[in-house]
């Protein structure tokens, strides 16, 4: 079976240089990334900050040399074959600034079709028709420095539909955008693979439910290596056996999660602040381990203001398969940094 | 809703070919938007000029010093268009984000960089003339055009050769990154001074003015200007057919320069994780 895209044991290491004299950093940013994704395929990279999912995809779009590995995309060696994947391939990043502000919208898509050699009346109209379907034909004409966030982000995701890549990678491409205009994007994205079998996306993000809702298949990792990768559908069975509990309680600090932690049948406890009380999601070996949570919270003289049972999702899975949600490691990461 | 269906696409010299002019678009098309650019590019030079024609009547120069000076400032928006526009252009494409996406597409990064020199030497060329039209007006200048086609010639192998060494440096620009910009700001003024937008090069000591040679602009200005005025052959720096000469080897060696630097700095970069600025 050929693959649309298929990597075998790819690793990518940063020199990190720092002052003159000091020897550089070594940075592992992938590890042994081995993923199969099928024609046809709608796949799904989630990960946190810093994950190596963008290092991933500048590697199968040919932007970045891998330190080891191979990686085969749209039937060609990514470091042998350059020339034969381009294209065949398109990359749109989210919160990019590419193009040029002066030119107008319907100009700088036309520009980079000329890129990919697409003929200049057939790249017109079809510049009409994508818009179209994104909301966005009413600003054909506006320049594209005159675009907020959201419409710039629409602007660049039909670039890449509009050269007709036979796999497209888009990184983020609902980064930093409201409610209403990830869902019109991620409604096209499924669109575009839905209309025709031959056509491979792969995506990346850090949204739980961009990854459960839209992806055929989803890849999770973190710290460059790959964790688990299989239907989101398949992935949440896999906690079908545990119990998943989301508590809202009077306010904690750090010593007490551990107290939960530590109680028998508890696998793992994710933990948010709020104003004024806590939230709490455990996932539990079964029901019955609730009422010792319930007894530890009682004797540390907790309030209780909300308990619910729930399904599990992807976040579950993640913190499963990490120890902590996505959410913590991003504030983790962001007092480290101040 | 009708499906998004599939297209064909062209490749080889057609993709060549449409890759320079998209590329060419934005700064044929792009530059002229902002109407700023009147007074940026026309004002401001004619200014300058103006300072260095007054000069000139004020010591009782030659009449024809003045239409070097005039010829000297059109040329002038050529090489300022080089060195901001071409030089440090690739740098800031990716600063942009540009960059990766013209490596990302099929095609090769010389169409790229020739639709940017096309485009910039077009966009100037509309400065120039202006410059040209509104000075030699203003300050009453005569030409005596020698050869219309050696004219042709000669400038036309100033301005291969002037792009083809912009093609060339905005590869090295990229490798030296931030650095760049300090570059350009002091290759500004130094080099306005020994290329002779002003005044003729011969007044120099023989090697100043041969190592300013190295900028195409240099020889071209001087050759232009024996072709255009009455005492322009016994005011250059060396005969029009040898100027000619240079400037033609210079075109070749700028132009191979620049394909091969170009090649080279995409596998670094490639290599290096430097394609993309380091933010992202
Ligand atoms: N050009 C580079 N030089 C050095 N280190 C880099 C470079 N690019 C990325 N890194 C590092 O490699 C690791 C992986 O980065 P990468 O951008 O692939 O993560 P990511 O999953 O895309 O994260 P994010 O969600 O923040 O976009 C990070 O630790 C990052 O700091
Ligand atoms: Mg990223």
């Amino acid at each position: 079976m050929h693959f649309a895209i298929e990597t075998q044991n790819l690793c990518r290491i940063y020199k990190i240089r720092g002052g003159k004299k000091t020897e550089p950093k070594e940075l592992l940013a992938l590890e042994d990334v081995n993923l199969q994704i099928r024609h046809g395929e709608l796949f799904g990279l989630l990960g946190p900050n810093g994950a190596g999912k963008t290092t991933l995809i500048k590697i199968l779009t040919t932007l970045l040399a891998p330190t080891s590995g191979s990686a085969i995309v749209a039937g060609f060696d990514v470091v042998k074959n350059p020339e034969k994947v381009r294209p065949r391939i398109n990359m749109v990043s989210g919160g990019e600034s590419s193009g040029y502000g002066l030119l107008t919208v319907r100009e700088n898509l036309w520009m980079f079709s000329q890129f990919y050699g697409i003929p200049s009346n057939i790249a017109n109209q079809r510049i009409k028709q994508l818009l179209d379907i994104v909301g966005l034909s009413d600003r054909i004409n506006s320049k594209s420095s005159d675009l907020s966030t959201g419409l710039r982000q629409k602007m660049n995701v039909v670039r890449g539909f509009l050269t007709d890549p036979d796999v497209l990678f888009l990184d983020e491409p609902t980064l930093g955008l409201d409610v209403g205009a990830s869902r019109e994007i991620r409604h096209f994205i499924r669109k575009w693979i839905d209309d025709d079998q031959t056509r491979t996306l792969l995506l990346t993000t850090h949204y739980m439910v961009e990854a459960d809702e839209l992806c055929d298949r989803v890849a999770i990792i973190n710290q460059g290596r790959v964790l688990a990768c299989d239907t989101p559908a398949t992935l949440k069975h896999r906690l079908q056996g545990e119990a998943i509990y989301r508590m809202e309680v009077s306010p904690l600090n750090g010593t007490n999660l551990q107290d939960f932690e530590s109680i028998a049948g508890v696998h793992k406890v994710t933990h948010r602040a709020q104003d004024g009380f806590s939230i709490l999601e455990l996932i539990l070996a079964q029901d019955d381990v609730i009422s010792s949570v319930v007894n530890t919270m009682t004797a540390g003289n907790i309030h209780i203001l909300n308990l619910q049972k729930r399904e599990p999702t992807l976040e579950d899975v993640f913190v499963d398969l990490v120890g902590k949600s996505i959410e913590e490691m991003e504030s983790d990461a962001d007092i480290e940094s101040t | 809703m009708t499906p998004i269906s599939r297209v064909h696409k062209n490749q080889g010299v057609k993709l060549f070919i449409q890759t320079v002019i998209a590329r060419a678009y934005p700064r044929l098309i792009g530059q002229q938007r902002e109407k700023s650019w009147m007074f940026f590019d026309i004002v401001l030079p004619l200014l300058s000029v103006s300072a260095y024609v007054f000069i000139y009547r004020a010591i009782n120069a030659p009449e024809d010093y003045i239409g070097f000076v005039i010829i000297g400032g059109a040329m002038t928006a050529f090489w300022m268009n080089v060195l901001w526009s071409m030089s440090s252009q690739l740098y800031w494409e990716k600063e942009q984000g540009n960059l990766a996406l013209y490596i990302l597409a099929p095609n090769s990064m010389m169409a790229i960089l020739l639709g940017m020199a096309l485009g910039g030497m077009a966009a100037t060329t509309l400065r120039a003339a202006v410059i040209m039209i509104i000075g030699s007006w203003i300050f009453n200048v005569h030409y005596a055009v020698v050869s219309f086609s050696q004219l042709f010639l000669v400038f036309l192998l100033a301005m291969v050769a002037l792009y083809g060494l912009g093609m060339m440096s905005s590869s090295v620009y990229l490798l030296l990154s931030r650095e760049a910009w300090h570059i350009s700001n002091l290759a500004q003024e130094p080099i306005y001074l020994v290329s002779g937008f002003y005044f003729p090069i011969k007044n120099f000591n023989f090697w100043i003015a041969a190592g300013a040679s190295l900028i195409p602009l240099t020889l071209g200005l001087d050759a232009m200007r024996q072709l255009v005025f009455t005492t322009g052959a016994s005011l250059g720096f060396l005969s029009v057919p040898i100027e000619l000469g240079i400037l033609s080897i210079l075109c070749i060696l700028f132009l191979v320069g620049s394909r091969y630097l170009i090649g080279y700095m995409e596998k670094l970069a490639i290599r290096e994780g430097r394609l993309t600025e380091s933010r992202r």
